[in-house]
């Protein structure tokens, strides 16, 4: 019985051992895994490839990979020099899709106007610096208004996350102060303000405070109908958050010849550019050991970035990968290999 | 009559030596998993030692007593977290042992019999609502609702006591305390009630006799009788407070930082941890939650250790009975 199974197991594995492993398993990023989720059960029906992918989060992602524990992982913020080094530099960034970080207030005093910052002024809000809403920065910008003589209440996520790397990665580009004193990471020593856990939670704290201005993913402010403020760009233009306006973004985004993709695009040049926008990455091994796994993720990172999965992103406000990134992204799976060889 | 010569096992001495196989057996399986438990804690104190160890040589006990938590610099120090701790568990002690005590007596000595159980059940039943419920109905109803009503009454009335001072956001030290006292409240009463029913009658019929009311029956005689064990409920409400993760960082405003003022925010071990590990990449930021997480460990040793003394203090300065309570 237990001679006539392994026998069985053993044929099993000739069979599939040069072919397409049939699974795959992923863990990293929270902020990506509705889109991960439905990239994953498509991928599945389409190919019948299972790929298991579990949120723990974009640093548990990069430890796990580092481990080698699964088979490819995930991250909101790229991969640091020291993390880099754990891995001898072994280590490709794919970009999946993109996100952005949009500043949503709550001010009963200005009604439905639409307010309007630039990276300066929201820098020095989240440093204490401007503790008014009639501080003559907001002012200015938002000719027409008239600003409460009113204290900010500024909230932020206490848990560490993507949106929060995002949000810092902004703000160091736009202040020195803010790059010198605070930095940029997933969680940060913040100078002032309430902790929220959660997108919900910063959403729920702005909501019932009159004066409090926090900021949330662009998905989770859609689709909770929040107001949010419209942000001046590296350009000089003022910018509404929308999917064009971070894809345009990318698309503005300088990437040298061989870019292993750990581009950061917040204040991106380019007039269309929403600036506080960035990639979140898949890590997969640029020569991995098992050449059915390899050749079983390449061929799903091939139809991630088709138009076809590139649009399911969109139908859930994922911000969709520009045409010369796709391309981009395609010319570097060429060079992907397994066990020293080209994946065939 | 032939005498069975083989089996051995049918003589009565054999037949009491199988069963003292089965009885050492059965000792060996007991002790297995008595031991369990202290070789997974002492396991679980191995793992946090080594999870920590970074943090630990290059902080000490600095790491109890400074305030700075910044993962980007990797600076470390967890006192407002230890803080916090303490201070949230202590005010939902403060509002949960007198209204679960009330409770408790209320529905042993006073309440009809027709209300007792629905009572009962029904603070018994808050206990099994998950945290994370307690939280979003912490941030969606109860926070807007202490915002408009308690909070501002406190700082109307009592604004010019240091504890009642400062913008009043709604997330704060008292609205976790408050939230923690709602969690709490079902443990202490129903551990509570327990301890009062089981108080002999003899005790209050006494106290009748002697000319008390009810009232000074049961808060002078039966009360008294039940002390070790009420103080043990108090414990268990403790433990479950201090470990407290979800709802309270929703509530608390997840501030490191120690503020004389209640209405401030301010953060706990439990919750800290909760909201950085998943996405901590530094090696030190991980190895100081996991030190965050050895010091909650040892917080709770602790207190538990010195409730037993208490629990010790209060059955052995008493003179009538109830010890084993």
């Amino acid at each position: 019985m237990s001679r006539t199974l392994i026998s069985a197991g053993l044929a099993l594995a000739a069979i599939t051992a040069p072919g397409t492993a049939q699974s795959l398993t992923g863990a990293g990023a929270t902020f990506p895994n509705p889109i991960y989720g439905k990239w994953f059960d498509e991928y599945a029906k389409k190919t019948g490839v299972k790929i298991n992918y579990q949120s723990i989060g974009s640093g548990g992602g990069i430890r796990q990979f580092t481990e080698g524990t699964v088979d490819f992982g995930a991250t909101d913020g790229p991969m640091t020099p020291d993390q880099m080094n754990a891995v001898q530099g072994k280590v490709l960034h794919i970009p999946a899709v993109m996100g952005a970080d949009v500043l949503t207030y709550n001010l009963a005093a200005v009604g439905t106007a639409q307010l309007k910052f630039d990276g300066p002024a929201i820098a020095d809000i989240f440093l204490g610096k401007i503790t008014k809403w009639n501080d003559r920065r907001i002012a200015g910008l938002n000719p027409g208004v008239k600003l409460p003589d009113q204290d900010i209440i500024v909230v932020h996520r206490s848990d560490g996350s993507g949106t929060t790397y995002i949000w810092t990665d902004y703000l160091s580009k736009v202040s020195p102060e803010w790059k010198e004193k605070v930095g940029n990471a997933q969680s940060v020593n913040w100078p002032v303000g309430l902790g929220g856990k959660g997108n919900e939670g910063v959403t729920q704290t702005v909501k019932q405070t009159d004066g409090a201005l926090g900021y949330v993913e662009l998905i989770y402010a859609i689709s909770n109908k929040l107001a949010y403020a419209h942000v001046k760009n590296g350009a000089g233009n003022i910018i509404a958050p929308s999917l064009a306006s971070v894809t345009a973004a990318a698309a503005s985004a300088k990437f040298p010849a061989n870019t292993d993709f750990r581009v950061s695009i917040t204040n991106a040049p380019g007039a269309d550019s929403y600036p506080i926008a960035s990639f979140t990455w898949l890590l997969v091994s640029p020569d991995s050991k098992d050449p059915a796994k390899a050749k079983a993720l390449k061929t799903f990172l091939e139809w991630m970035v088709t138009d076809e999965a590139q649009q399911m992103a969109a139908v859930l406000h994922y911000a969709p990968l520009p045409k010369p990134v796709v391309a981009l992204v395609k010319e570097r799976l060429k060079t992907l290999k397994a066990a020293g060889k080209p994946i065939a | 009559m032939t005498v069975p010569t083989a089996p051995s096992a049918s003589t009565p001495a054999a037949a009491l030596q199988g069963a003292a196989a089965g009885d050492r057996i059965f000792r060996a399986l007991l002790t297995l998993a008595a031991l369990a438990i202290p070789v997974l804690l002492g396991f679980l104190v191995y793992e946090l030692v080594q999870g920590s160890e970074l943090a630990i040589q290059r902080y000490g006990f600095r790491f109890l007593t400074t305030s700075t938590w910044d993962p980007v610099t990797d600076e470390f120090g967890a006192l407002p977290l230890i803080f916090g701790t303490l201070l949230s568990s202590f005010l939902a002690l403060l509002i949960a042992v007198p209204l679960s005590l009330g409770v408790a007596i209320f529905i042993t000595e006073f309440a009809p019999s027709a209300i007792r159980r629905p009572i009962a059940f029904i603070v018994e039943l808050l206990a099994a609502i998950p945290s994370v419920v307690y939280g979003l109905w912490g941030i969606f109803v109860l926070i807007p609702f202490l915002r408009t009503t308690v909070f501002t009454f406190l700082k109307g009335t009592f604004g010019f006591l240091p504890f009642f001072q400062g913008p009043v956001y709604g997330q704060s030290m008292l609205a976790a305390g408050i939230i923690l006292a709602i969690m709490v409240m079902p443990y202490i009463m129903s551990v509570t009630r327990e301890v009062l029913a089981v108080v002999p009658a003899s005790q209050r019929e006494a106290a009748m006799a002697l000319g008390a009311t009810r009232w000074e029956a049961a808060w002078t005689a039966v009360v008294p009788y039940a002390r070790s064990g009420i103080v043990g409920a108090v414990i268990l409400g403790l433990g479950r407070a201090l470990g407290e993760t979800m709802a309270v960082t929703m509530l608390i405003g997840n501030r490191h930082e120690i503020a004389a003022s209640l209405f401030a925010p301010g953060y706990t071990m439990a919750a800290a941890i909760a909201n950085e590990f998943s996405e901590a990449s530094t090696d030190m930021h991980l190895a100081a939650l996991s030190y965050v997480a050895l010091v909650l460990f040892g917080v709770t040793v602790i207190v538990n250790a010195l409730a037993r003394v208490l629990i010790w203090r209060v059955s052995k300065g008493r003179q009538s009975g109830g010890a084993g309570l």
